[in-house]
C-alpha cells in the first residue's frame, strides 16, 4: 500500500439529533426512531470507510416553561440497544454512544461496554458525558444528587472505576481447556475494589476483557475544566465546529493541556462535528444552505434560541422585528430544560447580540440565524474536501464528526461525492485494515497496567 | 367485549405448545462446556450467540430467554461468587445480547434477563423499547431480583445482607424479600407507565403548525414509591407492542404474586404432572389475591432437558455430565428421547400449563435435538406450529396489544396495574 506524508482524516457520522438543526418536515426526512434509519445511516456511513457513527444523549425531554418541547425533533432510542444491534449489521466502523457519568452506575456501564466491545469485534467508543441537572435527575433513583462542581469528580471516578474493571480480566482469563478442566486461569479473574468520593465498589467483574481492552474514550468539554478532564482522560475530543482560526486555537489549547497532564498529544484526537451542505456549483451550495437555515431557524424557533440566552418567555416578541428591550433573567428558574446552555454569561451575550444588530441593522430572527450559523461546510463537493483537508493538515483538527439536517439519507452525498475526493487525495482510507476502533484511530493500546503500548505499525 | 373474552379469542390455537428456550453460557450442566458438541472457546464471542439464535429461530420456537446477573456464576441465586476455576465463568449484558441478535432474526421473541435490584427503571424501559422498535414487536422482559451480597458490593449503592437458604423462612429472610419483590414491582409498574407515556401517534409532524409531537400526548408518568420516584415521560415513542412482553420466574407463592401483578407470563419449576396442577392452582390463587383483571397469566413449565436417540443414551449423556460435576436443579431435568420429552410435555400439560420453556442442559447438542427432533415430533402430533403466523410476542401469547393507560377511553384492565409500594406501605 503506498504511503503518503500527509495526515490521515478522521471522520465520522452523527446521527441528525433532537434540535433545531435536524430540519423534520423536509420530504426527505424520516424516521428518528425506526430501526430502518440507523441501518441506513450506519451502512451509508461504512460504505464511505467512515471510523465511527456517533450518537448523542438526552436523559429527559427537553421543555419550555414546563411543557414539553414540541417543535423540533422529540424522542430517540436507547443509545446502548441501537449500537448493538447495529453491531450486527456493520463490520468495522467504530459505534460511539454518548453515556452519561452521572446517572449510570461504573459496574453495569463496564459491563455494556465490554459487551458491545465484544459483540462487534473491537468497535466501541464511550463519549462521557457530566451532568447534575435536578430536572433530569426527577427520572432517576437518586434525583438531582450531583452538585454541579462534583461533575468531573464523578466523570473521573467513573472511568477510573470502569478501567478498574475492564483491567480485572487478563486477556488470558479464560483458558476453557475441556480436557483440563480448567475454565477459568485462576479464581483471582475479574477481582477488583475502587474506592473514592463517589465509588466505595469491591467484587469481582463478570464479562471477559474485550478486544480493544478499554473501548475509546470520547469526551466533548469545551469549559477549561472540561478541557483539562479530556486532556487527561480521553483518546479523543468531540468538539464543536469552529471557524478556522478558533479551531487552531482550541487544538492548540488542548494538545498543550495533554502535554501539562503528562501524555504526549499525539494520543488524543480532536474531532469536532460540521454539518455539510453540497452543491453543484458554490452559488447552488449557498443557496441550499440558505433555504435549509432558513428552515432551521424559522421564526419560532429563531424566538427559543433567544430565550435559552434571555432565560424568559420571548413569545410576546415579534422575530422580524427588533431585539427584545427587556434584561436576560440568568437567576430565574430554567425557562427551557434539556438542553446545553448556549451562555456563561447571558448578560454580556444580549450586549454582544446587540451590537451586532444594531450594526447591521438586523431584526431577532436575522441576529439569531447570524449566530447560529456556524456548524457547516457549504460548497462543492470539491471545495468541502478542500476545507475539511485544511483543516487537518493545518493541525486545527484531525478530523470531523459530520452530518446534515435530514436523517437517514443526509450521509448519503457526503459518502458518495465528497469521501471519495479525500481518498482520491491519499488522505483518507480506501479500505478498513480490518482493525479496532482503537487502531483505526491509530491510538495505542492499553496494557493491564497502566502503559499504553503504541499498534504494531500497519503496513 | 371484556378484555378476558378478546384474548381468549386471539390466542394462539389451542393445539400449540408455546415453547422458549433458555440460553445461558454452555448450557445449564455444570460440565456442559466439556461436552464434545460444546464451543467452550467461543462463548465470549458473537457467532455463538447469532448461532443459537438462528437455531431457535428455525425451531419456531416462541422466545428466547437470556440469562444475566451482576456477579459471577456461583450455581446459587442466594450466594456470590466461589472462585471455581472449573466452570463457566463469565458472562456478557443480555440486554445487549437481544439488541445484537434483534436484526440477525425476523421473528422469535428476544427476552434478556434484567434486574430490577440495582438497574435504573427508566433505563431498563428505554432499553427495552428501543429493543422493540429494533425487533419490530418481539421485545420482552425476564424480570429478576438480586439477593447476592456480593452483587450489592459490585454497586456500591445499598448493602444487601447475604442470606442462607435455612434463613430464607425467618422473619430476616422474609423482610428481605419481600423488600426486594415490592422494588421489582414498583420497577414494572414504572416500566409500563413509561412504555404507555407516549401515547400511540403522539408523533404528528404537523407542518402546518410547526408541531413534531402532540405534547397532550406525552404524560408525566409521577411515580413516586418507597425505592425510587420517577417522572417521565420516556424519551422512547411508546413500542410497537405497546408493552414489551414481561416474564418472571417463580417458585413459589411471593414470585407467583409478583408476576400475577405485573407480569404476562410465568415460568415455574413443575416436577411432575401433580406438581404442575399445584402450581398452576398456586398462580391462580395468586391472580385472585392480587386482584388481576388482565389477562391470565400464561404459566410455562420449566425442564433442563439432556436428549438423545434413545432413552439409554440420554441417561447415559446425564450421568456422564454428572460423574464430572453434578447438576443441581430447581427444575426438573428429563434425559429422554426427543419422543419421550413430548410424551411428558403433553402429559403435564393436562394440568393447566401452557407451556415450556426449555433449559438445554448442553449447548448448541440439546437445543439441536430441541429443534431437530421435539419439534418435528410435536408437530407430527399436531401440538405445534408449523410456521410462525403472528408478527408481535404478544400475540403468539394471544395477549391483545393495550392502548396507553393515558388515552382517552382506555381500558386499563388490559394489563397489570399494581399498587405503588408508597401507597401500600
Amino acid at each position: 500500500m503506498s504511503r503518503t506524508d500527509r495526515k490521515q482524516i478522521v471522520l465520522g457520522a452523527y446521527f441528525p439529533g433532537v434540535n433545531h438543526d435536524t430540519v423534520w418536515s423536509d420530504p426527505a426526512s424520516g424516521s428518528h426512531i425506526a430501526w430502518e434509519s440507523f441501518e441506513h445511516w450506519a451502512r451509508t456511513a461504512e460504505r464511505g470507510k467512515l471510523d465511527l457513527l456517533f450518537l448523542a444523549e438526552g436523559l429527559r425531554l427537553r421543555t419550555r416553561g414546563g411543557e414539553v418541547f414540541d417543535q423540533d425533533v422529540v424522542g430517540r432510542p436507547d443509545t446502548f440497544t441501537v449500537l448493538a444491534a447495529l453491531a450486527a449489521v456493520t463490520e468495522h466502523i467504530g459505534l460511539a454512544g454518548t453515556i452519561n457519568s452521572t446517572f449510570n452506575e461504573p459496574y453495569e456501564l463496564a459491563r455494556k461496554f465490554a459487551t458491545l466491545d465484544t459483540l462487534s469485534g473491537g468497535r466501541a467508543a464511550w463519549n462521557v458525558v457530566t451532568s447534575s441537572d435536578v430536572p433530569t435527575g426527577e427520572n432517576f433513583r437518586r434525583g438531582g444528587f450531583l452538585g454541579h462542581h462534583q461533575r468531573y469528580e464523578r466523570a473521573g471516578e467513573t472511568l477510573t472505576a470502569v478501567r478498574a474493571l475492564w483491567d480485572s480480566w487478563g486477556s488470558d482469563a479464560v483458558v476453557a481447556d475441556p480436557a483440563s478442566g480448567r475454565f477459568l486461569r485462576d479464581g483471582h479473574v475479574g477481582d477488583f475494589a475502587v474506592s473514592g468520593h463517589q465509588f466505595d465498589i469491591a467484587g469481582r467483574f463478570s464479562v471477559p476483557r474485550s478486544p480493544q481492552g478499554h473501548p475509546v474514550i470520547l469526551q466533548a468539554g469545551e469549559s477549561p475544566a472540561g478541557r483539562d478532564f479530556a486532556a487527561a482522560h480521553s483518546d479523543a475530543i468531540f468538539s464543536r465546529y469552529q471557524r478556522f482560526e478558533e479551531a487552531r486555537a482550541f487544538h492548540d489549547d488542548v494538545k498543550a493541556r495533554v502535554r501539562a497532564a503528562g501524555r504526549n498529544p499525539d494520543e488524543v484526537r480532536i474531532l469536532p462535528s460540521a454539518g455539510v451542505v453540497l452543491g453543484d456549483t458554490e452559488d447552488e451550495a449557498r443557496e441550499r444552505h440558505a433555504d435549509i437555515h432558513d428552515r432551521q431557524v424559522d421564526p419560532w424557533t429563531a424566538i427559543v434560541l433567544a430565550e435559552m440566552v434571555w432565560n424568559r418567555d420571548l413569545s410576546a416578541f415579534d422575530p422580524d422585528g427588533p431585539l427584545p428591550d427587556v434584561d436576560p433573567t440568568p437567576d430565574a428558574p430554567k425557562w427551557i430544560e434539556g438542553r446545553a446552555p448556549l451562555t456563561q454569561d447571558a448578560h454580556a451575550t444580549v450586549a454582544a447580540w446587540r451590537e451586532l444588530a444594531g450594526n447591521r441593522g438586523w431584526s431577532l430572527r436575522e441576529t439569531v440565524k447570524h449566530v447560529f450559523d456556524r456548524a457547516v461546510f457549504v460548497g462543492t463537493p470539491e471545495r468541502v474536501a478542500d476545507e475539511i483537508d485544511r483543516y487537518v493538515q493545518a493541525d486545527a483538527c484531525d478530523g470531523f464528526i459530520l452530518g446534515s439536517h435530514v436523517s437517514p439519507s443526509g450521509l448519503d452525498e457526503v459518502v458518495d461525492r465528497v469521501v471519495p475526493i479525500l481518498q482520491e487525495r491519499g488522505v483518507f482510507r480506501n479500505d478498513y485494515g480490518g482493525g479496532t476502533l482503537r487502531e483505526n484511530l491509530g491510538l495505542a493500546h492499553p496494557s493491564r497496567f497502566g502503559q499504553r503500548r503504541r499498534p504494531a505499525v500497519a503496513s | 367485549m371484556s378484555p378476558n373474552d378478546q384474548s381468549t379469542q386471539d390466542r394462539t390455537a389451542p393445539s400449540s405448545l408455546h415453547l422458549a428456550v433458555a440460553l445461558d453460557g454452555a448450557g445449564w450442566h455444570p460440565a456442559a462446556w466439556r461436552e464434545p458438541g460444546a464451543r467452550p472457546g467461543e462463548l465470549f464471542g458473537a457467532r455463538y450467540w447469532a448461532d443459537l439464535a438462528h437455531t431457535a429461530e428455525r425451531g419456531l420456537l416462541d422466545l428466547l430467554t437470556i440469562e444475566d446477573a451482576f456477579g459471577l456464576q456461583s450455581g446459587d441465586h442466594l450466594t456470590g461468587s466461589q472462585r471455581r476455576t472449573d466452570r463457566v465463568q463469565g458472562r456478557f449484558d443480555a440486554s445487549l445480547v437481544a439488541a445484537f441478535l434483534a436484526p440477525l432474526t425476523s421473528r422469535i421473541g428476544l427476552v434478556p434477563t434484567v434486574t430490577t435490584t440495582h438497574t435504573e427503571p427508566f433505563h431498563v424501559a428505554s432499553a427495552l423499547s428501543t429493543l422493540d422498535h429494533d425487533s419490530h414487536g418481539r421485545a420482552g422482559w425476564r424480570v429478576q431480583t438480586s439477593i447476592r451480597a456480593d452483587e450489592a458490593a459490585h454497586v456500591g449503592r445499598r448493602v444487601i445482607p447475604g442470606v442462607r437458604r435455612s434463613e430464607l423462612d425467618t422473619a430476616r429472610g422474609r423482610a428481605l424479600v419481600a423488600e426486594l419483590f415490592g422494588e421489582a414491582t414498583d420497577a414494572v409498574e414504572v416500566v409500563r407507565r413509561l412504555w404507555d407515556s407516549w401515547e400511540d401517534g403522539a408523533e404528528i409532524r404537523d407542518a402546518a403548525t410547526g408541531r413534531f409531537v402532540d405534547r397532550d400526548a406525552l404524560h408525566h408518568v409521577d411515580f413516586e414509591g418507597r425505592y425510587f420516584s420517577v417522572r417521565g415521560p420516556s424519551i422512547v415513542p411508546r413500542p410497537p407492542q405497546g408493552q414489551p412482553l414481561v416474564t418472571s420466574l417463580a417458585h413459589g407463592y411471593a414470585p407467583s404474586l409478583l408476576a400475577a401483578r405485573v407480569g404476562d407470563v410465568v415460568f415455574t419449576t413443575p416436577h411432575d404432572a401433580d406438581d404442575a396442577a399445584r402450581i398452576v392452582t398456586q398462580v391462580r390463587t395468586a391472580e385472585r389475591a392480587a386482584g388481576r383483571t388482565a389477562p391470565p397469566l400464561r404459566i410455562l413449565g420449566d425442564l433442563v432437558v439432556v436428549l438423545g436417540d434413545t432413552d439409554a443414551e440420554a441417561r447415559d449423556r446425564l450421568a456422564r455430565l454428572d460423574a464430572r460435576d453434578p447438576l443441581s436443579s430447581d427444575a426438573a431435568v428429563l434425559a429422554t428421547t426427543p419422543s419421550g420429552l413430548a410424551d411428558t410435555l403433553l402429559a403435564w400439560r393436562g394440568a393447566g400449563l401452557d407451556g415450556y420453556r426449555l433449559r438445554p442442559a448442553v449447548l448448541p447438542t440439546d437445543l439441536d435435538a430441541i429443534v431437530d427432533g421435539l419439534v418435528p415430533e410435536l408437530q407430527r402430533r399436531g401440538a405445534f406450529r408449523t410456521g410462525y403466523t403472528e408478527t408481535t410476542l404478544r400475540e403468539r401469547f394471544g395477549l391483545p396489544r393495550p392502548a396507553s393507560r393515558y388515552a382517552a377511553g382506555a381500558d386499563p384492565a388490559l394489563v397489570p396495574a399494581p399498587t405503588p409500594t408508597g401507597a401500600t406501605a
